[in-house]
């Protein structure tokens, strides 16, 4: 561990902390029943109680304890994340190694329908799918992998366009290898660090598109413990002063989208190798 | 012809099947996916007769390839169809209501965005890898992740609630609203020299600005910084430096010139960030924009007003990208080629 901090400096320090991060909330999520210290749906005393040794982060506006929320609301998020993240990766990447080493017209029309997608704005497009698809846990995480596919395209399918011109694979061509071994078995191994970068990255901005999505109202629906929802829920009381409802959740969102985010980015230097720095 | 205009025909050549794709999967959208918007906006208690008619009147009874046709016959003749609540206005005018608001939220928090970005981006850059620059890079990773909600709530409590010096929601003081010229109100009031009404305007505008534009700086940050480093180390630069140039003109003169055309593709690439975060931003400062007036159709359940926005968007969207294009290709005459 020291040596991989002298080594990457920095960047060492920021897959570490991003990593740390992650641990603390996937602890939570997983634990989330034995850590808890009330029910998150209960009501637990009175309402917009401030924090205390009692409440630690206090309660919210009808009575239930805010740190129980948050424990449980991170199994949730973390719930919809995964769901969503492994929908779009079955799908984005098969097809960015397809349509990269086959190329051609059926590497056009991805191209150009994966990259019209891309540049429309994620959250809105999510917006749209949730809200054909009604509110609900299943749904959000499906809108939301729906964003996620040409991430995982245009970037599986760039790296496949130049490994594709490489002396492995026209040795594996010259031996006689099908096209699906040449993809799966030599192609596909070389991409996983790319998979990787693009993966945590993704996931950053994921669980800020999950919280907008249940910010907005278009992902649980009440009593269900979610980040985002209980933020839009405490909106109205934070005029009166009653600001931990809104904070902790928050805050949450933050730091999680942010665990990902620092995991990313120092990866992305690493493994990129323009982190290496001389000394 | 000039090399540009060639140039923006190509440009344009491409911008088109962008928009009939991004057309299409908003239409895929709406009719594909599971989830029957007849039977949501009549509730459960539906009669067939009543499904049966709302079918017809929305045309949703007609084959797929029919209403295809007929949804992108309607967006090339500007007609998005009737709202299906509130005397059944065209949602094109429900959108045209709206729109300046959103416009006017996006330029602000653009401007923010672009300032704080140049700015932080060179006090970075110029010292590459000093306490100050690793600062900076922290900032522009966790900028990026500002969950703006959050954000808006916090400088409400701040500045509205504790301070009491800014208003936290609505776009302008209702006494002072200037009649509609372009919609944009800090232009209207100017334009009718309604001078209170101008600054209630910009009042309104400044938390909502700044929380969206907050959110947005970390990639020009980023982007600033990263361009500046590498334009410090080229050799004119360090020509310039040997003959005795200052380091002020250098920067401002010389270095920023290069360094910040990047910034420009950068534009066109978050434009789509910044709708995204607008959505987020008008719903926590109830500004009025097209972002809320989405979410408050959805409630609604009123299905062609839902469509007819997301369209507007996606061709919003296809419109800019285009544009920043045409900028980037007229400031730096490389792309052209």
């Amino acid at each position: 561990m020291i040596s991989f901090i002298n080594r990457y400096g920095v960047d060492a320090y920021l897959v570490i902390s991003g990593i740390a991060i992650i641990s603390i909330f996937l602890f939570l999520a997983i634990f989330a029943d034995f850590v808890s210290p009330y029910d998150p749906i209960d009501i637990v005393g009175e309402a917009v109680q401030p924090p205390s040794n009692k409440y630690l982060m206090g309660t919210d506006s009808l009575g239930r304890d805010v740190l129980s929320r948050l424990i449980h609301g991170a199994r949730t998020i973390m719930g919809v994340i995964a769901v969503s993240t492994a929908v779009s990766m079955v799908i984005g990447i098969p097809l960015g190694l397809i349509s990269g080493y086959i190329g051609g017209i059926i590497d056009r029309i991805l191209s150009v329908i994966m990259d019209s997608i891309y540049a429309f704005p994620g959250l809105i497009l999510a917006i749209a799918v949730a809200a054909v698809l009604g509110p609900g846990i299943y749904n959000a995480a499906f809108a939301i992998s729906v964003v996620y596919i040409p991430t995982y395209f245009r970037m599986i399918r760039g790296h496949v366009l130049s490994l594709k011109e490489s002396l492995f694979v026209e040795a594996a061509k010259a031996m006689g290898a099908t096209n699906n071994r040449i993809i799966f078995r030599h192609i596909l191994p070389n991409t996983i660090y790319i998979i990787t970068v693009i993966f945590s990255l993704n996931v950053s901005d994921a669980v800020l598109t999950e919280a907008g999505l249940s910010f907005l109202g278009l992902s649980v629906s009440s009593p269900t413990p979610d980040w985002g929802f209980d933020l839009r829920n405490g909106q109205r009381y934070l005029l009166s002063g009653y600001w931990w409802p809104v904070f902790f959740p928050g805050v949450a969102i933050i730091l999680l989208a942010l665990g990902f985010g620092l995991l990313g980015e120092g990866l992305n230097t690493i493994l990129g190798g323009e982190g290496v720095k001389s000394r | 012809m000039t090399s540009l205009k060639v140039y923006i025909v190509s440009r344009l050549l491409l911008t088109i099947p962008m928009i009939f794709i991004l057309l299409t999967v908003v239409f895929l959208i709406m009719r594909i996916l599971p989830g029957n918007p007849v039977l949501a906006s009549l509730g459960v208690k539906a009669t067939e007769e009543d499904i049966q008619r709302i079918s017809e009147q929305l045309g949703l009874n007609k084959p797929l390839i029919q209403q295809y046709v007929e949804y992108i016959g309607g967006i090339l003749r500007g007609d998005l169809g009737n709202s299906l609540i509130f005397g059944r206005r065209p949602v094109i005018k429900e959108i045209m209501d709206r729109f300046p608001a959103t416009v006017e939220l996006t330029i602000g928090g653009f401007i923010v965005s672009i300032m704080l970005g140049v700015s932080l981006g060179i006090f970075g850059g110029l010292k590459p890898y000093s306490r100050r620059d690793t600062f900076i890079r922290i900032f522009s990773i966790v900028a990026y992740t500002l969950f703006i909600p959050l954000i808006g709530l916090f400088f409400q409590y701040i500045f509205g609630v504790i301070l009491r010096i800014l208003p936290i929601g609505g776009r302008i003081d209702p006494l002072l609203a200037p009649e509609r010229i372009t919609g944009l109100y800090t232009i209207d009031t100017l334009l009718t020299l309604n001078i209170l009404g101008f600054i209630s305007a910009i009042r309104y505008l400044i938390l909502p600005s700044f929380t969206l534009g907050l959110v947005l700086s970390g990639v020009y940050v980023r982007l600033v910084r990263s361009s500046l480093i590498e334009v410090m180390s080229t050799d004119f630069i360090r020509s310039l430096r040997a003959r005795g140039v200052s380091e002020d003109i250098i920067l401002y003169r010389h270095a920023l010139k290069n360094a910040l055309i990047p910034l420009i593709t950068m534009m066109g690439l978050q434009f789509s960030l910044l709708l995204a975060g607008a959505v987020l931003t008008e719903t926590t400062f109830s500004w009025p924009g097209i972002g809320t007036l989405l979410m408050e159709r959805i409630l609604y359940r009123d299905f062609t007003t839902v469509q007819g926005i997301i369209t507007v968007y996606a061709i919003f969207v296809a419109l800019i990208s285009f544009i920043v294009d045409i900028i980037y290709a007229y400031v730096d005459p490389r792309i052209r080629y």
